[in-house]
């Protein structure tokens, strides 16, 4: 593959975790357990699918044709889309939402710190956008950790659950394949890998705080690179898409 | 060494130095001051000069080319931004425009001018950075946060306690 075909594919990959999870934010919508929760977690959605969409634009234009923000988004099936699995998870509870949150934003934050320094002008631009927002994000994300987790016994309960049922699925954060590779020997991505230790000191400080117990793991769920989903995002794709899949090509 | 807080000049961000300069040294400045009534949706006190959305405006042959940079990028009123800039080249007799959106230097509230802050404070929107957040209805400082976002990306929900009124706060990015 060019150099080209490579960063379409990386910007693809991003736009596709920031789409998928940006949806599963918005299902909260009307839905959340008050109304100023209501509004923060509707605008966290806006932010990942605002993120969204500068991958998707940026890909389209290297790919060229007939590629644009909304073929990538809604001309694709499950098997085309790249995101990490933990990004298409349901929605579960309020817990579930927050934890998984969390954990992705500990990741996001030192990874677009770390492609704000790519040799690719446009990748670097969109991280230092990302970053900003990604900060905001991770503050609150902690507080309502520490918030439920050093809570009630309900509140702790249900965080503890969220992280242990969680875990297996960040270990995919981490993975880096070909395409990674080819990227990162030219200093257009950061190496993911290498990400892990920091991560993990900052999740274990969040848990030790919120009251929480560190989940001991012993399986690990991967292949949303590849393609390869769960169940779920099928059913995420079908209202996702659904306007356009009825009216192809409808303009709004 | 003592510094006498009254002689510090306060030091502008480099982007935000180009960018007035750029209007400055403009060689079309009627472009600047028509886009000077072009408000930001939201906070219609403020203009996208003074926002910092508007990073240049350039005019060849009669097309004119406006640059903008986005705040927050899923912020719907970008759009809004775009069509109300077109909008008002297009009534000043500019129909030919091309609006640009570029995403670097990415925008932050730094860029905010001391007048924009005080545009704001009076509009009843706390502006951010400043020390402590104040509540624009009363002045005091004690405040409490209610939601880290309000009615926009751009907000944060407060109230205070002194006069018990809610109020946006322009969130530091």
């Amino acid at each position: 593959m060019t150099d080209s075909a490579l960063i379409a594919k990386f910007a693809v990959r991003q736009g596709d975790d920031a789409l998928v999870l940006g949806h599963r934010l918005s299902e909260w919508t009307s839905r959340s357990p008050f109304l100023e929760e209501d509004l923060a977690l509707t605008n966290v959605a806006l932010d990942f699918v605002g993120r969204a969409r500068m991958f998707y634009q940026y890909a389209a234009t290297l790919t060229g044709g007939d590629a644009n923000e909304d073929t990538f988004a809604y001309t694709r099936d499950a098997r085309e889309f790249s995101n990490l699995l933990i990004c298409e998870l349901p929605r579960g509870d309020f817990a579930f939402t927050i934890c998984r949150q969390y954990l992705y934003d500990a990741f996001a934050l030192p990874f677009m710190q770390a492609l704000m320094k790519s040799s690719d002008q446009q990748l670097a631009a969109i991280a230092a956008k990302a970053e900003k927002e990604t900060k905001y994000h991770v503050r609150r994300d902690t507080d309502w950790m520490l918030r439920l987790g050093d809570g009630t016994e309900e509140s702790q309960g249900r965080m503890q659950k969220a992280l242990d049922d969680l875990w297996g699925y960040t270990g995919e954060l981490f993975d880096v394949d070909d395409v990674d590779r080819a990227l990162i020997a030219e200093g257009i991505v950061p190496d993911v890998s290498l990400l892990r230790d920091q991560w993990l000191e900052t999740v274990s400080d969040t848990i030790a705080r919120a009251n929480l117990e560190l989940p001991q793991a012993d399986w690990k769920a991967a292949g949303g690179r590849d393609g390869i989903h769960t169940e779920s995002l099928g059913f995420l794709l079908a209202e996702l898409q659904s306007v356009q899949r009825a009216y192809p090509g409808l303009k709004w | 060494m003592v510094v006498d807080e009254a002689n510090v000049i306060p030091l502008l961000p480099v982007e935000e130095l180009e960018r007035r300069q750029r209007r400055i040294n403009s060689e079309c400045p009627d472009l600047w001051r028509i886009l000077d009534d072009v408000m930001d949706p939201e906070i219609p006190v403020i203009s996208l000069y003074e926002l910092g959305v508007l990073q240049d405006v350039s005019e060849r042959d009669g097309h004119v080319h406006v640059l903008l940079t986005p705040t927050y990028v899923g912020c719907p009123a970008m759009k809004v931004m775009e069509e109300d800039a077109r909008i008002a080249l297009e009534a000043a007799g500019y129909p030919d425009v091309t609006v640009e959106t570029r995403l670097s230097p990415a925008w932050t509230t730094a860029w905010l001018s001391n007048e924009a802050r005080s545009k704001m404070a009076a509009y009843g929107i706390a502006a951010p950075d400043s020390e402590a957040a104040q509540c624009p209805q009363c002045g005091s400082e004690d405040v409490q946060q209610i939601s880290e976002f309000g009615s926009t990306a751009c907000k944060a929900l407060f109230k205070c306690n002194a006069c018990a009124e809610p109020f946006d706060l322009f969130k530091a990015i």
